[in-house]
Parts: C-alpha cells; sequence; structure tokens
C-alpha cells in the first residue's frame, strides 16, 4: 500500500506534529516502506477471529465511588510550563480562526 | 555497596553513559539509615534493605527527574512513585539513579534517546540494546545487582542477552504499570535486569502484585523464591519452534542456543518440536498494535500539563511545535505510523486486522503449550551490532525483535539468559513460559545457569 506526501501531511495534522520539509520527505519513504512490509497481514486468514484488545479478558473493573487522595495541587503546577492562580494557562482555546 | 556502586559509576560511567541520573547524596543517606537498622538489630530487615537498584528512566520517582528519554520531558520532577517503586523502597531498596533508554521506549539499540546512546560493557563501539540499554549496562558493568526496565516487544530481554545478563519479562499483569510511562498498554510489563536468575525471582516477588491502581494487574500468589532447583527439569518438555531457527539468525547465535537445549537435555528435560507458524507476521502485527497504542499514549504530550512547551502561536500551533521539537524521529515515526493505522477508513483495514491475527498468534502458543512447558528460542537474531549500523534503516532495527515480539502478543513471561559468546561479544537464550507459570520458567531458567559457567563472566573493563 502506498502513501503520498498528501496523506502524510494529513496523518502529521492528526497527530499533531509540525514536520520540517526534510521530516515529510523522509518519513514519506520509511513509512511507505514500513506499510508495504506489513502488506503481507491481508493475505492471512482470519474470518471469524475476534480482535485482542486484552490477554487476560477481564471485565469491568471498577471500584467504590468513595473519593480518595489525589496529587497535591502544588506539586502538579510545579511542573507546569505556565500556570496563574492556581490554573494552567494556555493560548486560547476558543478562537475566530478554525484549526487548519 | 552503596558507595561502591556510586564510586565506581562516577569512575566509568562517562564513558558506557548507563546513568541519565545519579541520586547520590539520597542514596548515601538512605544507606547509612539501612546500616544504622542492621547494626541496632532488633527486627528483620526486609528482603532488599540496602540493596542498590537503579530505575529504567520511564519509572516515576519521586525526587529524581523522570524525562523517557526525551526532551520533550527534560527536568520534569514526577510528583509521585511508581508502585513498582514505592515496593522497592518498601522492601530496603536503595535507589542509585535513572538509567538511559530509547525515547519512550521505543529502540532495540538505546540510540534513540534524546541524551546520547549508552555502550555496551563488552565492547563501547556496540551497542547494549535496548530499548532498556542503561539498565542492562549498569548490571553488567556491575555499576549495581539489580535494575528495572520494561519490555513491550523486548525492552528487557534483548539489551540483558546483549550484555549477558538475566532479563526477565513478566507475564502480562503480574507487576503493575502505575508509574511507568506508557508505550503500548495492552503490551507493556516492567521487570528485572539482574546477574543471576535468582536475583530475578527475588525481584519479581517484590514487584509483583495486584494494585488497584492498575486495572490490569491480577491478584496472584508471588512466585515461588528459586531455591536449590529440587526436581531441576526432569521431566519437562521443552519445545523448540523450527521456524524460529531460520533466516537472519547468525550461525554463532543459532550454535549456542542449540547448544543451550542440549545442556537442558542433559538435565533431564526432553526436547520436542513445536509450530508456532503465526511467528511469521508477528513483526507487523506488533508494530501495528504497539504504535497504534503509542499514538494514543503519546498525545498526552501536549505543552499544556508538564514538560516541554514552544510557545509563540495559537494553540495548534503549541501542540505541533512542542511535540514536533520535543519528540525524537523513531518517536515521530511511531505516532505517524499508529495515527495512520487508527485513522478513519484505515481502522479495520491495519489495526483491528493486527489484533486478530495477534489472537492467532495466542492460540500457536496455546497448541504448543499442549506439547511442551516451556519454549526455548534465541533472544536475538544477532550479537550485539555496532553503533550506528542499524540507525539508518528502521525497518532494519525492527527485525532486532523478531523472537522477542511475538511474546509479549500473548501477555507470557520470558526470560534471557547468557548461553554463551561470540568473538568476546554476549549471546542470549530466551525461555518463554505458560501465562503466570514464572515459577517453573525460573526453575528452569536456573537449572541451566548452575549447569553453565555463562553467569560468571564478567566484562574486564569496569571494577
Amino acid at each position: 500500500m502506498s502513501i503520498d506526501r498528501a496523506t502524510v501531511d494529513y496523518v502529521a495534522r492528526l497527530a499533531r506534529l509540525a514536520l520540517t520539509e526534510d521530516e515529510r520527505e523522509r518519513f514519506t519513504r520509511q513509512l511507505a516502506d514500513i506499510l508495504h512490509h506489513f502488506a503481507m497481514l491481508q493475505s492471512v486468514n482470519t474470518e471469524r477471529v475476534e480482535p485482542t484488545a486484552d490477554v487476560n479478558a477481564p471485565a469491568n473493573v471498577v471500584r467504590d465511588d468513595v473519593p480518595g487522595r489525589c496529587l497535591s495541587r502544588d506539586a502538579v503546577l510545579a511542573a507546569a510550563p505556565e500556570s496563574e492562580d492556581g490554573y494552567l494557562k494556555v493560548p486560547a482555546v476558543i478562537d475566530t480562526e478554525p484549526v487548519p | 555497596m552503596v558507595g561502591h556502586a556510586l564510586e565506581r559509576i562516577a569512575r566509568h560511567d562517562p564513558t558506557l553513559h548507563a546513568f541519565l541520573h545519579v541520586a547520590g547524596e539520597e542514596a548515601l543517606d538512605a544507606a547509612r539509615r539501612w546500616d544504622d537498622r542492621y547494626a541496632r538489630g532488633g527486627d528483620a530487615l526486609p528482603p532488599l534493605a540496602g540493596l542498590p537498584v537503579a530505575l529504567k528512566d520511564n519509572l516515576c520517582a519521586q525526587g529524581m527527574p523522570t524525562t523517557a528519554g526525551s526532551r520533550i520531558l527534560a527536568g520534569w520532577m514526577p510528583p509521585y512513585d511508581a508502585t513498582v517503586v514505592a515496593r522497592l523502597r518498601e522492601a530496603g531498596a536503595v535507589l542509585i539513579g535513572k538509567t538511559n533508554l530509547d525515547e519512550f521506549a521505543m529502540g532495540s539499540s538505546t540510540e534513540n534517546s534524546a541524551f546520547g546512546p549508552t555502550r555496551n560493557p563488552w565492547d563501547p563501539s556496540r551497542v547494549p540494546g535496548g530499548s532498556s540499554g542503561g539498565s542492562a549496562a549498569a548490571v553488567a558493568a556491575g555499576f549495581v545487582p539489580a535494575a528495572l526496565g520494561s519490555d513491550t516487544g523486548g525492552s528487557i530481554r534483548q539489551p540483558a542477552g546483549f550484555c549477558g545478563v538475566v532479563g526477565l519479562k513478566p507475564t502480562y499483569g503480574r507487576v503493575s504499570r502505575y508509574g511507568l510511562i506508557a508505550f503500548a498498554s495492552s503490551l507493556d510489563q516492567i521487570g528485572p535486569l539482574t546477574r543471576t536468575v535468582a536475583d530475578a525471582a527475588l525481584l519479581l516477588r517484590v514487584l509483583a502484585g495486584r494494585d488497584p491502581r492498575d486495572a490490569t494487574s491480577v491478584e496472584l500468589p508471588a512466585p515461588e523464591l528459586v531455591g536449590e532447583g529440587a526436581g531441576g527439569v526432569r521431566g519437562m518438555k521443552i519445545g523448540l519452534p523450527g521456524e524460529a531457527l531460520g533466516e537472519g539468525l547468525q550461525p554463532d547465535v543459532r550454535a549456542a542456543v542449540e547448544e543451550a537445549a542440549a545442556v537442558l537435555r542433559g538435565q533431564g528435560a526432553t526436547l520436542v518440536n513445536v509450530a508456532l507458524p503465526s511467528l511469521a507476521y508477528a513483526l507487523p502485527v506488533y508494530y501495528l498494535i504497539a504504535t497504534s497504542e503509542a499514538s494514543t499514549n503519546l498525545a498526552r504530550y501536549d505543552g499544556v500539563r508538564y514538560g516541554l512547551r514552544v510557545g509563540g502561536g495559537d494553540l495548534y500551533q503549541m501542540y505541533a511545535q512542542t511535540r514536533g521539537q520535543g519528540f525524537g524521529a523513531e518517536v515521530k515515526r511511531r505516532i505517524m505510523l499508529g495515527t495512520y493505522a487508527l485513522s478513519a477508513g484505515f481502522y479495520e483495514g491495519f489495526f483491528l486486522k493486527a489484533q486478530r491475527v495477534r489472537t492467532l498468534i495466542r492460540r500457536d502458543f496455546e497448541a504448543a503449550f499442549t506439547a511442551a512447558d516451556l519454549l526455548l528460542l534465541p533472544t536475538s537474531p544477532t550479537v550485539p551490532f555496532t553503533l550506528g549500523e542499524k540507525t539508518d534503516d528502521p525497518l532494519q532495527m525492527y527485525l532486532a525483535d523478531v523472537y522477542t515480539i511475538p511474546v509479549n502478543l500473548a501477555g507470557l513471561p520470558a526470560v534471557s539468559v547468557p548461553c554463551g559468546f561470540a568473538g568476546g561479544l554476549p549471546i542470549g537464550m530466551q525461555l518463554i513460559g505458560r501465562a503466570f507459570a514464572e515459577g517453573a520458567l525460573l526453575q528452569a531458567a536456573r537449572t541451566y545457569e548452575r549447569a553453565t559457567e555463562w553467569w560468571t563472566r564478567r566484562p574486564a573493563a569496569w571494577s
């Protein structure tokens, strides 16, 4: 299966990865090679075979709805790139420009 | 012991670069406290009291920076301990520091670390393997008797093989993953790298057990310590998967593993042939599932709450530039692959298809274990390669894990044990057990170990 530059750009946008021109070039080539190698999977007969999501097949694991300890806000904010008044600070989330 | 460890690290680690962070002062303080307790007598000491242990730098330890080998987390200090770290502390271990790894555990040589590679103590022009290369090198060079690693596609076993030490990947669910920086959540497991099988068994007892904070961890009694091997491998059937010993396997490695099989037979095991036909598909299955899960797990590195933030633009630019500049090439490549495999129109054909073939691989193992109690394979197809040898071709690098990957897909326990040398370079053999059968697995590994002398060999240069 082939992968072209437009696809690489589309996937990079989905993954929120800014790629350099050099990376776009290199990844297009390398991803195409890798996917070509993976094409062999198509020939495997998986009719009526269930996908494995988890090897130990657990049921839903839940705990009682009782509040427990959580991380201290100070410890968490200490790691934040930007914070103000106990909040994390980021560029405007709602904007007039649509996301590309 | 701790002082000795720190001294050796100070002297030799500038060459080997096994460590990203050494917690010298804290380690010495902790060691002194254990010395005091020992001198005072009284209560029994916990099992690892005073033992220096190193941690792969994708394990969160309060008070130590955790980078996952990436610029995107450079300088980040976790506000909590991983469960395995808490268990080590409770058992008395002295945490010496954080070891080098391929960025986000993605790699087979530790060359993908954003902070430079680690060198193999047996030959510093060669790789120690990966992604737990720092931990493997630290144990091989005698800096610490034990280190923790993580294994998603072979990242404990392969570096253990390349460095001539023991590396154990427990059954999926045996050890809590809480506090392990996630790569692929259905494949990751934490495990020990040690000089002997008995040490690995001891560490496993400390680490294993149900943790309410990891819903995939399982409630089971800890495996027995490996004793003087009552029973050894008498009556055990050891399966040899014929097609594993195929192309790409170096003749020296093949010979060493065949010799290991003969040793086990000499100790009373029966060798049987088993078929694992779907092994041929393991590589693409793994790289589709692992990268898909990784693309999700690494979405959290976005410049918002922790780590690197590249500012100056709008929200989208913050995400894209932070991730574009913070992640290395291999990580970006895998995120791209995983994102593609999960995207609309491709999810069924890539990700789900891989998950179905994964079921076939699991069934193959189940069938093999009706004929055998343990399976024996080489750990890697080759001896350690030189730095830079495989960095140009990602696919070539992926092939280094061809014997270890299937085990993670099936969630089984496996151990790599030294089984020889070629040109002075270590060769590892891999034993694979049934799910949760670490007892039998380690018993067989120890029997082999004690019947040979590989475990006594040390690389000369690092005392």
